[in-house]
């Protein structure tokens, strides 16, 4: 899949900061609020904040607003989870993967990226 | 157990430990994939193997009055609680199982615990070794009674690589108020991330509460599943035995701390409609501290003043839930005021002596918040209106 980057500037708990319903990123804190996540691969240095973030990626797979994938710095096992939960249950995987700090800010905001 | 050795992967593990116990966040409703996963728990007639709480749901069971939103969701909501509990899962409903007496893992304890701010707390304060497990890795662990042994299971990761230290301009009687730590927790989650940092500079000896308050305030600015206050949790007796050797060291002056308690205002007047306290769970001492700055007035009638706590709490309560219940006090247990349609109208501004309810409520619920400290709060509740007291900042 080719999906195209959302750089976010901070990390994003997916749990009080994206409605599952539409996709939105909805954490008033965050400077890009209003953005859409859905079917974007999403570019974060890391995940942050609520341990409720597994469930709103399944449950965003589920509704189908999830990010096509998840570009980190480091590793995140709630996010991970979550995928992995969502795959179990619907057969539907959204890769979290971890690059490099100098790989993951290379990538410019609305890159299309090769996601295998 | 495939989630469990998922869990290995991810974090490098090369073997899984046995836990003691285990706190499961995964009974809130976000849809229905959480009841999905369950179901196949159930279908799979799985049964957690340790001895494990459930953290918060979508509604209170006692009181379901009390929720405001669509039945259906409450519905959904209530059924995923129960399918939780037929697990074989303790019904304790609350995001502070620390609270109970028997639910309080000891020191260098292996468990498994959802909920940030139980994770940090049970690394923290309780000395106990846990990862920040999110849902379904969280039951997972229960029922298999594994988790992989790394991160903060392990003594090497606990040592703090950053020390935060309190500026020399933080006056003495902000060092030991209330209000500071919810709002030392903002900074601490934006300075450390995911990092163990240690935090220098305090009177030794805090209180569970103010901890409590601490660390669920850094785990919703950042990743904080452990922290270390120098001279009040378990593995800082001083700085040097909570830090790695050569971590830097960062200053935290009145200015950030001033800047990030505005910060956690929304809303700027006098119009309040609501007051929200204990976030997390009110304990017993928090219950008896909010009776007695009430000292026989009542809430405001045009004021819902509401208070979070557990429901092993409250049944211990007794007269302070009377007493509040009495000056007009609302007490809400098994669920929070910022995760449910709880409040009767989320449109206007609501009072919160929480980081983490500040933090969190206008994404969740749309509110307008105003941070204040425990004092503010319910001297706001009673006068029916925002009342601030900006003595312990300095100058506003």
């Amino acid at each position: 899949m080719s999906p195209r980057a959302l750089v976010l500037s901070e990390g994003l708990s997916l749990w009080g900061g994206m409605d599952p319903a539409t996709g939105e990123l909805i954490d008033v804190h965050h400077p890009q609020r209003g953005a859409n996540l859905s079917g974007r691969a999403v570019v974060m240095p890391s995940g942050r904040g609520s341990s409720s973030s597994a469930s709103v990626l399944a449950e965003a797979v589920r509704a189908g607003t999830a990010p096509a994938a998840i570009l980190l710095g480091e590793p995140d096992l709630i996010l991970s989870i979550g995928s992995a939960v969502a795959h179990e249950l619907y057969g539907i995987t959204v890769p979290i993967v971890v690059l490099p700090r100098a790989e993951l800010e290379a990538i410019q905001d609305g890159d299309e990226l090769n996601v295998r | 157990m495939r989630l469990v050795v998922r869990a290995a992967e991810v974090t490098g593990a090369q073997r899984l430990i046995d836990v003691t116990g285990a706190h499961v966040d995964s009974c809130l409703y976000h849809g229905e994939a959480t009841l999905d996963c369950v179901q196949r728990l159930v279908d799979g007639n799985a049964r957690v193997s340790v001895p494990t709480t459930l953290n918060v749901g979508a509604l209170d069971l006692l009181h379901p009055e009390m929720y405001h939103g669509d039945a259906r969701v409450a519905e959904r909501g209530r059924l995923l609680m129960d399918r939780y509990r037929s697990l074989g899962a303790r019904p304790t409903y609350t995001c502070a199982p620390y609270q109970l007496a028997d639910s309080r893992p000891a020191l260098g304890e292996q468990v498994a615990w959802g909920e940030s701010n139980a994770i940090a707390f049970c690394n923290s304060v309780l000395g106990a070794r846990t990862n920040r497990y999110g849902d379904f890795i969280d039951v997972a662990c229960a029922i298999t009674g594994r988790a992989p042994y790394a991160g903060l299971h392990r003594t090497d990761a606990r040592r703090a690589t950053l020390v935060v230290r309190l500026a020399a301009d933080v006056p003495a009687a902000l060092r030991d108020a209330d209000v500071l730590f919810p709002v030392l927790g903002i900074v601490l989650g934006r300075r450390a991330g995911s990092a163990v940092a240690a935090i220098d500079g305090l009177p030794a000896g805090q209180s569970e509460d103010r901890l409590k308050a601490l660390g669920a305030a850094a785990a919703s600015s950042g990743s904080v599943a452990m922290f270390h206050v120098v001279g009040s949790t378990p593995e800082a007796p001083t700085l040097e035995a909570a830090m790695r050797h050569g971590s830097p060291v960062e200053l935290i002056g009145l200015e950030e701390l001033r800047a990030v308690r505005n910060e956690l205002t929304t809303f700027r007047g006098e119009a309040l409609m609501a007051v929200s306290l204990g976030t997390p769970h009110a304990s017993l001492a928090e219950l008896e501290r909010y009776a007695a700055l009430l000292g026989g007035r009542s809430v405001h009638p045009d004021v819902e003043c509401l208070v979070s706590t557990g429901r092993d709490t409250l049944a211990a309560a007794g007269d302070v839930a009377a007493v509040l219940r009495a000056a007009g006090v609302e007490l809400l247990v098994d669920t929070c005021s910022y995760i449910a349609p709880i409040l009767r109208r989320a449109d206007g501004p609501v009072m919160t002596d929480s980081g983490k309810w500040a933090y969190y409520a206008p994404g969740n619920i749309g509110a307008q918040v105003v941070f204040g400290s425990s004092q503010e709060c319910i001297g706001s509740a009673v006068a029916g209106r925002v009342v601030r007291d900006d003595a312990v900042w300095g100058a506003p």
